[in-house]
């Protein structure tokens, strides 16, 4: 059968339902909204003038790709390590260590976030644990900051990082790690040497949709960072449904649409040249 | 191969990391007292049964149930035809159909969400149930894709041919042969779709309105008010429901391969 009949009824719900309201998102960000009026029909980049020349929204967006790019780092860091002890546990104990790891995708962001905020909070569990233990005098703020919301964000991502480590790690020859550690080499030597090398497009690769959706993460930075510590998602958030400036709001949106994009596909474009090789 | 000493406290460290925030709001939730508290001074049901006195949360809970169900059940109908598209064919345009349908997962989800109310609110249809299915069937397809796809590019293609050379007629065959190939994947994919789409906070906070408020909407919105233990409670609740539909999963269909699926963005 013709394979557009066969994808058409997907491709209409896709026409109608998403391709027409970011055409729709795209046009709002031109409009201009006044106070008594609403949303008028004009057309112009005064919303984007007034975002990018706005000192609090470099703040907010720095902020959004500071806090993305330290959730990346951290991920990377934890997880390329896990995914190699993965690679190396006995079948039974990776099976546990699966379900672990990815396990709580499966459980609301909201109510992971929820955890977190009763670990962080300043009568939170580690601070009370920080206190009793007599290593800290005064509870640690962390609640309501933008290394609070790292935490619970890398929480929420590392599991993308294991798999597409993992991923990578499956697709190499264990006779090599072997060959190492028979000629001698430390377990460190051969983690960097042999093993490091073999899951640099897996880290490459988890870096990007760890990045992408840290930087559009809504749920975290909103109940972590409460009012104080605005990212760009909760930012459009609270244009849309408190202050109602909805054209600066899709403004906004549209600006992190096209940076998340952007930062995409350059990333791409650099993994493609430099691991040209390994891919093929 | 075997991990040394090292490895083996870095992923007991891992696991708890992992871990932590989850046992955290079951221990919480049975609190005998007013506050969030860890570790509970006792062990009370106080805050379960304040569930009954909160009608709102099961209501956000059996809609939250109904719309996985319904926007599952579109997601699904509406991919297995296209997934055997492109995992069949190679015409020309396959990859942009691919690229479309897996579209949703790089689109920041919060401009998903303002693009559906703006669209949504111009019909009038905002927080509608009808609208928020459709919603949600765009968002999980992706999921639903990929599931199947490789279910369909895993199945041996001479089978049919040899259903056609014995007489079958092209419904039949879909029927007796395809689909019970294509199974594992097609059940797979509806069921991530449903938790994804039962678990989804971010679109949904956008287009829900009062009557079709789902159940983390009702929870974000708690918590972002008060954080009194009835939170615990009903995350307890939701996590213990999650835990069901993963041992029906893994019984069914393998939970290694449908975690895989949910973590491959």
């Amino acid at each position: 059968m013709n394979p557009f009949l066969l994808s058409a009824p997907a491709l209409v719900l896709f026409a109608i339902m998403m391709v027409v309201p970011l055409v729709m998102t795209f046009i709002l960000s031109f409009n201009s909204f006044g106070f008594y009026t609403g949303i008028e029909m004009t057309l112009g980049l005064h919303n984007y003038i007034d975002v990018l020349t706005d000192s609090y929204f470099y703040e907010i967006f720095g902020r959004t790709f500071a806090i993305a790019l330290a959730t990346t780092i951290i991920c990377a860091i934890i997880g390329t390590p896990q995914a190699y002890f993965l690679t190396r546990m006995r079948p039974f104990w990776r099976s546990v260590m699966v379900l672990v790891t990815l396990g709580p995708l499966l459980i609301s962001v909201v109510v992971r976030t929820l955890g977190w905020a009763i670990l962080l909070g300043n009568n939170g569990v580690i601070n009370n644990a920080l206190m009793g233990l007599g290593l800290t005098n005064s509870p640690f703020r962390m609640m309501y900051t933008s290394g609070g919301i790292v935490v619970a964000l890398v929480h929420v991502m590392v599991p993308f990082m294991v798999l597409a480590v993992w991923a990578a790690l499956q697709r190499q020859d264990p006779a090599t790690q072997s060959a190492a550690e028979s000629l001698g080499a430390k377990p460190w030597t051969v983690f960097r040497r042999v093993v490091l090398p073999q899951a640099m497009p897996g880290v490459l690769s988890g870096s990007l949709i760890v990045f992408s959706l840290s930087a559009s993460a809504f749920a975290t930075p909103s109940l972590i960072g409460g009012r104080r510590v605005k990212v760009v998602a909760t930012t459009v958030y609270d244009e849309f449904l408190n202050t109602l400036n909805w054209p600066l709001g899709a403004a906004i949106a549209v600006i992190l649409l096209v940076a998340v994009l952007v930062i995409m596909i350059s990333w791409n474009r650099i993994v493609e040249r430099r691991f040209a090789g390994v891919f093929q | 191969m075997k991990n040394g000493r090292f490895a083996t406290v870095c992923t007991i460290l891992f696991a708890i990391f992992m871990l932590a925030p989850i046992v955290v709001v079951i221990a919480v939730s049975f609190t005998p007292e007013g506050y969030l508290e860890f570790p509970p001074s006792g062990i009370s049901l106080r805050w379960y049964r304040a569930i009954l006195d909160n009608p709102d949360f099961i209501d956000a809970f059996i809609m939250s149930l109904k719309l996985g169900l319904v926007s599952a059940t579109i997601a699904t109908v509406l991919t297995v035809p296209a997934a055997l598209a492109i995992g069949r064919g190679s015409f020309r345009g396959r990859e942009a159909l691919q690229a479309l349908f897996l579209s949703p997962l790089t689109v920041p989800t919060v401009v998903l969400g303002i693009s559906f109310l703006r669209f949504l609110s111009m019909l009038g249809a905002n927080g509608t149930f009808i609208g928020l299915a459709l919603c949600h069937a765009v968002i999980i397809i992706p999921f639903v894709l990929r599931l199947v796809l490789a279910s369909v590019i895993g199945m041996d293609p001479s089978i049919e041919k040899a259903a056609v050379s014995l007489g079958a007629k092209p419904g039949t065959v879909f029927r007796r042969v395809t689909l019970p190939a294509i199974t594992p994947g097609v059940v797979g994919g509806f069921v991530l779709a449903f938790i994804t789409s039962f678990d989804e906070l971010t679109v949904s906070i956008f287009i829900v309105n009062p009557s079709t408020t789902t159940l983390p909407v009702r929870l974000f919105s708690h918590i972002a008010q008060t954080t009194d233990p009835l939170v615990a409670s009903v995350s307890t609740i939701a996590i213990l429901f999650t835990v069901a539909v993963m041992l029906f999963v893994d019984r069914l269909y393998g939970l290694d391969r449908l975690l895989i699926g949910e973590g491959k963005r």
